[in-house]
């Protein structure tokens, strides 16, 4: 490709060096004895209002996210700032079901969302569905942070031929494991800091800076095309892009907290009370992602895919070099370091949680469930921290041999796959009306009935749902949890009524949900 | 038991958090480009504003309900 870009590359990697420090310092951090797994996993419970905001926000609003919001924007044009709808909508989401979550799993011991579910509803056979759509929905996500690396790995100018063209994104996740490895979930809670912190003054600098270099807004967005500027006003008997629009924005936020990340970060909370206050001060980070998402008509009005310089980077990586390219174009190389170490690190943070996430689920509800049923607390947390290696280093092989567009197809397939986890979660704190078995049927339903649409459509996230002469394209998750729904509700007294005898076995009581 | 009833409960503040989601999920109502702001189309920077309302909403269902928790409690 082209040189490396010297003075850059020292910061970003004196950037990555202060965080490593920082990971393996951070199990010192509000010590507690790691051989416990709610120590080790969830950070000993005990992260109040600002380090949860720290950490919710860096888990959810990761580096693919400020790389892949931008390039949709570049590539797509309005539809990429359904994002702004999405995390609008899920705060209130957070605000009134998660904190009943956190008491719940508080008072039972509770890690992972397999944890409750066989609790509330005394069916290990749930439980392993939620746990499997939980890991399998986060391996892709993890091989995407990967990908954010790569794309700033490569705009530093650093290539090579083989397996040594990998070896940066193999020095960060020898990096990444090991302190994931020895600090738990401290180590990305603390770093989470220090990345938003870049985040922060990258994304300031760049919404300031190229506005003036361009020629004001007004200048910017009369250069982007007009079927990019506005959603396509839907044709006759069609609710075209305004449905898949808001279906989109509705669906992702439903399906966001139920990913085991999310989850992880909601339970290492202190209490309720954290839970509710960052419900609004979460809204920081997306009133960034959406100056973000307008980087991507920055990039598309400055033209930069039209500059020889940066042909290469885009034909290797396509619309996810828009934001990095913008980064090269307009700021001196010192602040290109700072700009990719913020985003390099705001992959380590979400790929750190997502792999205790799943190291979680598996050590709780298949390894204890199925494997070996009662672990001394020092072996549970072992496992843990064994499986949190393995995980990462699935999606390091995955993101190395297969390419890209995979992982972001399998990506795609796990929002619609962790949504069918909505009724025994979400409404599982609720209610125990529920039968399992219809729960799990619904779930079934779902997954099956999602993949197939998906394909359908050949695995773009809307599928256009033809009802009474009328078509409306929405998001498959959304749809098909709706069906799932209907589907458990239906069974529900069906099943009730057929084992009768049986009353349902739940470990929680109402009180268990609120302090 | 009075304080885990009264958190637990329904309230009336709770339909705030309906009004952003009328707002943000009804695409016609801001797919267009005037009145646009500083040069930003509206379709932007309405939701963008809408980022910024919701927190506030969130913030005041916070305080509301939190008040109420606490006096039912004491």
């Amino acid at each position: 490709m082209h040189d490396i870009n010297w003075i850059a590359f020292a910061v970003f990697v004196l950037l990555f060096a202060l965080i490593t420090w920082l990971g393996f310092a951070a199990a010192n951090w509000r010590k507690g004895d790691l051989d416990l797994l709610h120590e080790w996993g969830l950070g000993g419970r005990r992260f109040g209002t600002v380090i949860t905001w720290f950490l919710i926000g860096g888990d959810l609003y990761t580096a693919y996210t400020f790389i892949a919001v931008p390039a949709l924007a570049f590539g797509a044009g309005a539809v990429a700032f359904f994002a702004v709808p999405y995390t609008i909508v899920i705060y209130p989401i957070l605000f009134l079901v998660f904190p009943r979550l956190w008491h719940v799993c508080h008072k039972h011991g509770y890690i992972t969302a397999g944890d409750f579910v066989r609790g509330r509803f005394g069916n290990r056979w749930l439980a392993l569905a939620i746990t499997v759509t939980g890991i399998v929905a986060t391996m892709p996500y993890i091989a995407l942070q990967l990908v954010g690396i790569q794309v700033v790995v490569g705009a530093l100018g650093i290539s090579g031929t083989g397996l040594a063209s990998d070896l940066p994104l193999i020095i960060a996740f020898i990096i990444l494991a090991a302190f994931t490895y020895s600090s738990g979930l401290r180590a990305p809670a603390s770093i989470a800091i220090v990345k938003d912190i870049l985040i922060y003054i990258t994304a300031f600098a760049v919404i300031i800076a190229v506005p003036i270099q361009l020629g004001g807004f007004a200048k910017i967005f009369s250069a982007i095309p007009e079927s990019k500027l506005l959603l396509a006003t839907p044709g006759p008997n069609t609710t075209g892009a305004y449905s898949a629009y808001a279906t989109l924005a509705l669906g992702s936020a439903l399906a966001l907290f139920l990913y085991p990340h999310s989850l992880t970060g909601i339970l290492s909370a202190s209490g309720g009370h954290a839970i509710r206050r960052n419900a609004a001060l979460l809204p920081g980070y997306s009133f960034l992602l959406g100056l973000l998402a307008l980087i991507g008509f920055f990039a598309l009005a400055a033209g930069l895919d039209k500059l020889p310089e940066f042909a290469a980077g885009f034909k290797e990586f396509g619309n996810n070099f828009a934001v990095p390219a913008l980064i090269l174009h307009s700021f001196p190389s010192w602040f290109v370091g700072v700009a990719f170490a913020a985003i390099g690190i705001g992959a380590l943070v979400p790929a750190a949680i997502m792999s205790i996430a799943a190291a979680n689920l598996y050590t709780r509800n298949i390894h204890r469930e199925f494997i070996n049923k009662s672990p001394t607390d020092k072996q549970e947390a072992q496992m843990a921290k064994w499986v949190s290696l393995i995980v990462k280093f699935g999606a390091l092989v995955f993101i190395i041999f297969i390419p890209t567009k995979f992982a972001i197809f399998l990506q795609l397939l796990g929002g619609i796959w962790i949504i069918q986890t909505l009724p025994s979660i979400m409404l599982g704190v609720y209610t125990r009306w529920f039968d399992d078995w219809a729960l799990l049927v619904g779930w079934a339903v779902g997954i099956i009935t999602g993949t197939a649409m998906a394909i359908a459509v050949d695995l773009s996230p809307t599928y256009p749902l033809a009802l009474l002469g009328h078509s409306f394209p929405g998001y498959i998750a959304l749809y098909t949890v709706i069906l799932n729904l209907v589907v458990a509700v239906v069974l529900t007294p069906l099943f009730k009524g057929m084992r009768a005898a049986h009353p349902p076995v739940d470990q929680t009581a109402t009180s268990d949900y609120f302090a | 038991m009075n304080r885990p009833h009264h958190q637990s409960a329904w309230s009336w503040w709770y339909l705030l958090f309906v009004i952003q989601y009328v707002f943000v999920l009804w695409p016609p109502l801001y797919n267009r480009v005037e009145p646009s702001l500083g040069g930003i189309p509206f379709f932007y920077w309405y939701q963008l504003l809408w980022v910024i309302i919701a927190a506030i909403l969130t913030a005041i269902v916070y305080f509301a309900t939190e008040a109420k928790h606490t006096s039912a409690g004491s």
